[in-house]
C-alpha cells in the first residue's frame, strides 16, 4: 500500500488574531476515495481544502499530500498536481469555455494539438460538446454548465486529487441532482481521490463514498456513509435532522419524495447503491 | 472663419511642423506614462499601504498649475531646462495620475474568486499577472490612459511656454499680437487633435469590452499600436529641426519676438550661420535660466529688469550707471552684455485717451488724486516685481478703488481700451499705444529705472564666434523708441507677420 494520497497529522490552524479553526485535526484520505466533509459555515471546511494545495499552512502539525509535507512541496507544481473546484467557480470571464481549460495545460508547455484534445476529450467528458461549447463565453452558460467547465478546468492536467469547495451549493435542486449524477459517472470512470466541502448533508450522502462530520474545528464523527446516518452523535444528528428531504435515492431513479424522514431509507439505500455504480 | 483658412494656408508649412511637434510631444510623454505608471499601478494594487501615499503624491502632482511645474524644472539638470524634453517631462508627471489610478482600479475590481482559481490552478504570480488579471483590468487601464492623452494635449499647448514647440505656439502668438485669428490658428486644431485622440482610443475600449469579436481585439490592439509608432515616427522626421549652431530666444511678448527675430535675421545675414529661434518663452526667469543652462545662447533683456528682477539689486537712476553695473553682473556669470539697441521701454502707466484728456491727466500724479475710483489691471510680473506695482503705489500714494486685477499683460491693453479696468502698465514701446488711442502719463518722480534694450549672451558662443560678436555690435544704437514703437505697431495692429516686419526695417539700413 502506497502512502495515503492525503494525510492531516495534528494540523492547528488559526486565523490571524483569532481562535483556532482546526484544533490538533487528524484525518488521511485513502487513494481513490470520495471523502465528503459535511458541516456548518465556519466549521473549517474550506481551510482544510486550502492546505491541501498549500493556499494555507498550517500554524502546527503537518499537512502530507502523496506522503510529502506541502511545505517540502513546491506550491506551482503541487497545485497542479491538485484540481480545486470553488463554489463559484471563477472562470476566467475574458476567456472562453475551451480556454479556460486550455489555460494551465498551456502554461506547463504541452503542445497546441495535445492542448485541443485534452480541451475536447474533457468537455465530451462533461457532456458539453466541443463543437457546441468550445468557442462560448463563461457568461453565456447555465449555472450547471458553467460549473461542469469548472470540474472540467480541474482535471485539465489530470491530477490525481480533486478538491471541491461547495462545487454545486448555488445551483437549483434538479440541476443539483444532475450533476451528482454526473460527478459519480465521471468518478466511475477516473477514480481520483476526492475531497468534497459541503453543508448539506444529503450531498454527502449522494456523492461521499466516506463522510466526515466537522464542528468547531474537529472531526466529530466519520466512516462509511451508513454509519454516519446510523449515529446517536447530537452534533451529526442536527445536520441529519436539518434534511429537508430523503436524498434522492440513488442511480437512475431520481424521484423525490416529498418531507418524509426515513433513517433506514438513508442508511440503506446510499451506500449500496453506489456499489452498484 | 475665412482669415483663419487664410492664415492656415499660408502657414500650412509651419502648421504641419507645429502639429508634428504637438503630437510628437504627447505620444512621448503617453507612452512613457504608461511605461512607468503601469507597474506603479500593479505594484499599488498588491500592496494597499503603498497605494494611497503614492496616488495621493500623484494628485498633488497634478494640481500645480503646468506653467508653475515648468517654472519647477527649468534648473533641474538632465530633465529640466528649455525645450521639448522638460515638457515631457511635465507630461509624463499629470499623465501618471489617471493611469496609475486606473490601473490600481481595475486591479482591484476583479472578482477575488476568479484570481483565487487562478491560483489554485498553479499559475505563479506573473502568470496570473499576465493571462488574467492584466487582461480584466485593460478597459480600464485604457480609460486612463486617454484621460492621460487627452490632458496631454491640453497642456502640451502650454509648453509653448518653455520652448517646446507644438500648436501652442501660435496661441501664445496669437496672445502676444493681441490677434483671435492666430489664438484660434492654433487652439482650433488642438481641439480637434484631442478629439481624435479621445476618440481613438474610446473606440479601442470599446474594441477590448467588446469580447464576442475576440479575435478582432488582438487586431485591434495591434492596429493601435500601428497608429501609435506611425504618429510618433511620421512626427520626429517632421518635427526634427536643424542642428543650429546659435540659438536665439525671447520672452512672450511682441516686441521681444521682434527683438528675438532681429537678432535671429542679424546674425543669419552677418554670419550666415545656422539659427534657431526659441521665441515666446514664458518671461524674464524663464529667459534667464536658459541662458544660464546654455539652452539659448542670446536673447534680449532690460538693463532694469536685469538689475533688479535677475540680479535683485537696488534700483538706480542713471543709464548708464545701470548698464555698467548689469554688464558687470553678467560678466561674473558668464554672460556678455551686449551695447543697448538704442531705446528705453521702460513701464508705461496707461489710461485711456478720452479720459485723459476729458481729466487733464498728465502724470502719475494726476492719477494719484483719481485712483481712489479707478480700477487697475496688472500683469502678473509686474505687480510682483520690486520694481514694479508695490513700489510704484509707496512712490506716488497709489491707493485704487479696488486690489488690482491681474491679467495677462497682452490682455490688458484690450482690456484697458474695453473699459473693464482703467488704470493698466504697458510697455512704452507698445504699438498698441497708438492703434488703441491710449496716453502714457508721465513718471515725475522717475520712479522707474532704465530699462534699456540690450543684447545678453553666452559668453562662450561668442568667443567660439567672433562674427556673432561683431553682427550683435552692429545692432548698437540702431533700434530707436520710434521704430521699435513701429515694428509693435505693425506687428500687433495691422497683423503684418513678424519676420517680414524684421526683414523691410532690416532691409532699410
Amino acid at each position: 500500500m502506497p502512502a495515503p494520497a492525503i494525510e492531516y497529522r495534528d494540523v492547528i490552524f488559526a486565523r490571524p488574531g483569532g481562535p483556532p479553526v482546526l484544533d490538533h485535526f487528524v484525518l488521511t484520505v485513502e487513494a481513490g476515495e470520495v471523502l465528503a466533509l459535511v458541516g456548518r459555515s465556519g466549521a473549517g471546511k474550506t481551510t482544510l481544502l486550502k492546505l491541501v494545495n498549500r493556499l494555507l499552512l498550517p500554524d502546527a502539525g503537518a499537512v502530507l499530500v502523496q506522503g510529502r509535507d506541502t511545505r517540502e512541496w513546491d506550491p506551482i507544481g503541487l497545485r497542479r498536481s491538485v484540481g480545486y473546484v470553488l463554489q463559484d467557480v471563477g472562470l476566467f470571464p475574458h476567456m472562453s469555455v475551451a480556454d479556460n481549460i486550455a489555460v494551465v495545460p498551456r502554461l506547463s508547455g504541452w503542445d497546441a494539438a495535445r492542448v485541443t484534445k485534452r480541451v475536447d476529450e474533457l468537455l465530451d467528458l462533461i457532456g458539453l460538446p466541443a463543437k457546441q461549447f468550445g468557442l462560448r463565453w463563461p457568461d453565456e452558460l447555465s449555472g450547471g454548465q458553467r460549473q461542469r467547465v469548472g470540474v472540467a478546468r480541474a482535471l485539465a492536467l489530470d491530477p490525481p486529487m480533486l478538491l471541491m469547495d461547495e462545487p454545486f451549493g448555488a445551483l437549483d435542486p434538479v440541476t443539483r441532482a444532475e450533476l451528482h449524477a454526473e460527478f459519480r459517472r465521471i468518478q466511475g470512470r477516473l477514480r481520483k481521490t476526492v475531497i468534497i466541502v459541503t453543508h448539506d448533508m444529503g450531498e454527502a450522502f449522494a456523492l461521499g463514498t466516506r463522510l466526515g462530520v466537522l464542528d468547531e474545528g474537529a472531526l466529530v464523527a466519520y466512516g462509511p456513509p451508513a454509519a454516519i446516518a446510523g449515529s446517536r452523535d447530537p452534533r451529526v444528528r442536527r445536520l441529519l435532522d436539518a434534511l429537508p428531504t430523503i436524498p434522492p435515492p440513488p442511480a437512475e431513479r431520481e424521484s423525490r419524495h416529498s418531507s418524509e424522514r426515513s433513517e433506514s431509507a438513508l442508511g440503506g439505500g446510499a451506500p449500496s447503491a453506489r456499489g452498484n455504480e | 472663419m475665412t482669415r483663419l483658412l487664410t492664415f492656415w494656408f499660408a502657414h500650412r508649412q509651419e502648421l504641419g511642423v507645429l502639429l508634428a511637434q504637438h503630437v510628437l510631444i504627447v505620444a512621448v510623454s503617453t507612452l512613457a506614462a504608461i511605461a512607468l505608471g503601469l507597474p506603479l499601478g500593479v505594484c499599488a494594487a498588491r500592496r494597499p499601504r503603498l497605494a494611497s501615499p503614492l496616488v495621493a503624491i500623484a494628485n498633488v502632482v497634478q494640481t500645480v498649475p503646468s506653467l508653475a511645474m515648468f517654472g519647477f524644472l527649468l534648473p533641474v539638470p538632465l530633465i529640466g531646462g528649455v525645450g521639448a524634453r522638460a515638457a515631457i517631462v511635465v507630461l509624463i508627471l499629470y499623465g501618471l495620475l489617471p493611469i496609475v489610478r486606473t490601473t490600481i482600479a481595475g486591479l482591484n475590481g476583479i472578482d477575488p474568486s476568479i484570481r483565487e482559481a487562478g491560483v489554485a490552478m498553479g499559475m505563479t504570480a506573473r502568470e496570473l499577472l499576465r493571462l488574467v488579471e492584466l487582461p480584466l483590468a485593460l478597459p480600464s487601464i485604457v480609460a486612463g490612459i486617454r484621460v492621460a492623452a487627452v490632458v496631454g494635449v491640453g497642456s502640451a499647448t502650454i509648453a509653448a511656454a518653455i520652448g517646446a514647440g507644438g500648436l501652442g505656439e501660435y496661441i501664445y502668438r496669437g496672445l502676444s499680437m493681441v490677434d483671435s485669428t492666430v489664438i484660434l490658428a492654433g487652439a482650433v486644431p488642438a481641439a480637434l487633435l484631442a478629439l481624435a485622440v479621445d476618440g481613438g482610443l474610446l473606440w479601442l475600449e470599446r474594441q477590448l469590452l467588446a469580447r464576442r469579436r475576440a479575435r478582432s481585439r488582438g487586431a485591434a490592439a495591434r492596429l493601435a499600436l500601428a497608429v501609435v509608432a506611425l504618429a510618433v515616427l511620421s512626427s520626429a522626421l517632421i518635427a526634427r529641426r536643424s542642428t543650429a549652431t546659435v540659438v536665439v530666444g525671447s520672452k512672450n511678448f511682441t516686441e521681444q519676438n521682434i527683438l528675438g527675430e532681429l537678432v535671429a535675421q542679424t546674425i543669419e545675414r552677418e554670419t550666415g550661420l545656422p539659427v534657431d529661434r526659441r521665441l515666446n518663452l514664458g518671461g524674464t526667469l524663464i529667459c534667464d535660466r536658459a541662458l544660464v543652462a546654455g539652452d539659448i545662447d542670446v536673447y534680449v533683456e532690460y538693463t532694469g529688469t536685469a538689475l533688479t528682477a535677475i540680479f535683485h539689486q537696488p534700483v538706480a537712476a542713471s543709464p548708464e550707471a545701470v548698464y555698467g553695473t548689469v554688464r558687470e553682473l553678467y560678466a561674473r556669470t558668464g554672460r556678455t552684455l551686449l551695447p543697448p539697441l538704442g531705446f528705453n521701454n521702460t513701464f508705461a502707466i496707461l489710461v485711456r485717451g478720452r479720459d485723459a484728456r476729458a481729466l487733464g491727466l498728465k502724470t502719475i500724479e494726476d492719477l494719484a488724486r483719481q485712483a481712489p475710483r479707478w480700477n487697475a489691471g496688472f500683469g502678473y510680473e509686474f505687480l510682483e516685481r520690486p520694481d514694479g506695482y508695490p513700489g510704484l503705489a509707496s512712490a506716488y500714494g497709489l491707493r485704487f478703488a479696488s486690489a488690482p486685477h491681474v491679467m495677462d499683460l497682452s490682455l490688458s491693453y484690450r482690456a484697458l481700451a474695453s473699459g473693464q479696468v482703467d488704470v493698466i502698465a504697458g510697455d512704452a514701446t507698445a504699438g498698441l499705444i497708438r492703434g488703441l488711442d491710449l496716453v502714457q502719463l508721465e513718471d515725475t518722480r522717475h520712479y522707474f529705472p532704465p530699462y534699456d534694450a540690450a543684447a545678453v549672451a553666452r559668453a562662450e558662443v561668442l568667443l567660439r564666434y567672433p562674427r556673432v560678436r561683431a553682427a550683435l555690435e552692429h545692432l548698437s544704437g540702431r533700434v530707436s523708441a520710434d521704430d521699435m514703437r513701429a515694428m509693435n505697431y505693425a506687428a500687433d495692429v495691422e497683423h503684418k507677420d513678424v519676420a517680414r516686419i524684421v526683414k523691410e526695417f532690416l532691409d532699410r539700413r
